[in-house]
């Protein structure tokens, strides 16, 4: 897939910010000032939305997953195992079905089947910087920055955070919403917060 | 709500299920629809094991999966894991006594089998980890955990 310009954008966004190389520029450096403080506005919606446990308790720091409200560790000493789906004998699968259950208190389900992200894709404990470094890490993100939209547009493990199923608080901040502001940050060059 | 038929293939054998439910989580199908009363009830939660069957050979708390997921799937339950109960887990079941009161073995032995299917010669850590969701109130879990050292041919230790 084709990856945006973010290095240029970057680029652009934070020379001009700094008054250096001025006479090269073609953004007014307060103009590039507006545009550096949308895009870490827009990021501020899209580390909420990772920040919450829908969006967290599979991106953990270790290799336990995370559950309920409370992003505790997962009963029965589960582990994400060699390829992210648990481990032989007990796989996510084992009881995570294909859909929500109706009844409250019992494992959710998602049509792709449930899984960990990747080990070096952590959410948990990541400070806005480190987050956002982290994204634009394909090492870690194992994704270019369309890619990433795509997978929070369009990926139903992702969209499941706002259809949870009973007995689990959804995402807060609707998922357009927080598309949007996805799509603001990384066309504005992914700036990092400090 | 009503579905129309559902295909499960169960120990080998196909069913058309008509006019079912889609909701119906696979227990009741096997227990009730198809009698194969080994697969037990335990939590309906799916946080015991003792409801555990193999779904395409992967071990699958069956007490909370809707039917309507598994339309075509491979269905495997104790009645089918072997002809006999001769199935090595099974037979190192019975060597080691490892049943008490009983009511979870079923499940036990499914997330074995499992297991010895994907590790072949698992360590301690790999069993603890593989069996950590079938819950044994009679706490078996050593002679469980002997058991699949001895099904996997290395003995027990």
């Amino acid at each position: 897939m084709r990856a945006l310009p973010r290095f240029y954008l970057a680029s652009v966004l934070t020379v001009s910010v700094l008054g250096a190389c001025t006479a090269r520029s073609t953004i007014d450096p307060q103009e590039a000032e507006v545009q550096l403080a949308k895009a870490h506005a827009a990021f501020d919606v899209v580390y909420g939305v990772l920040q919450h446990p829908r969006c967290l308790n599979c991106h953990p720091a270790g290799e336990r997953p995370l559950q309920f409200d409370t992003s505790v560790p997962h009963t029965m000493n589960v582990v994400r195992g060699d390829d992210d789906r648990g481990m032989a004998g007990m796989r996510c699968e084992s009881c995570h079905g294909r859909s929500n259950a109706a009844l409250p208190h019992l494992p959710p389900g998602v049509s792709t089947g449930w899984r960990l992200a990747p080990r070096e894709m952590v959410f948990e404990g990541l400070s806005r910087g480190e987050l956002a470094e982290m994204l634009m890490d394909p090492e870690r993100s194992h994704m270019e920055p369309d890619e990433l939209l795509e997978h929070v547009e369009h990926d139903p493990l992702v969209k499941w955070g706002w259809s949870p199923g009973s007995g689990r608080r959804a995402v807060e901040t609707p998922h357009e919403e927080f598309v949007a502001a996805f799509r603001t940050w990384i066309e504005a060059g992914a700036p990092a917060p400090q | 709500m009503k579905t129309d038929a559902i295909t499960l293939r169960v120990n080998g054998v196909s069913h058309e299920l008509a006019d079912v439910d889609p909701t119906t989580p696979l227990l009741w199908i096997l227990r009730d629809t198809l009698g194969l009363t080994g697969t037990k009830f335990g939590c309906g939660m799916a946080q015991c094991g003792a409801c555990t069957v193999h779904v395409n050979g992967r071990a699958t708390r069956c007490c909370v999966l809707p039917v309507a997921d598994l339309d075509g799937a491979e269905i495997t339950t104790i009645e089918g894991l072997s002809p006999d109960g001769e199935h090595p887990v099974q037979r190192a079941w019975k060597e080691h006594h490892v049943p008490q009161c009983g009511y979870c073995q079923a499940g036990q032995i499914m997330s074995a089998a499992a297991l010895l299917a994907d590790v072949p010669k698992p360590t301690d850590e790999e069993i603890d980890r593989g069996m950590g969701g079938n819950i044994c109130r009679c706490g078996t879990y050593t002679r469980i955990r002997a058991a699949i050292h001895t099904a996997a041919g290395e003995g027990s230790r």
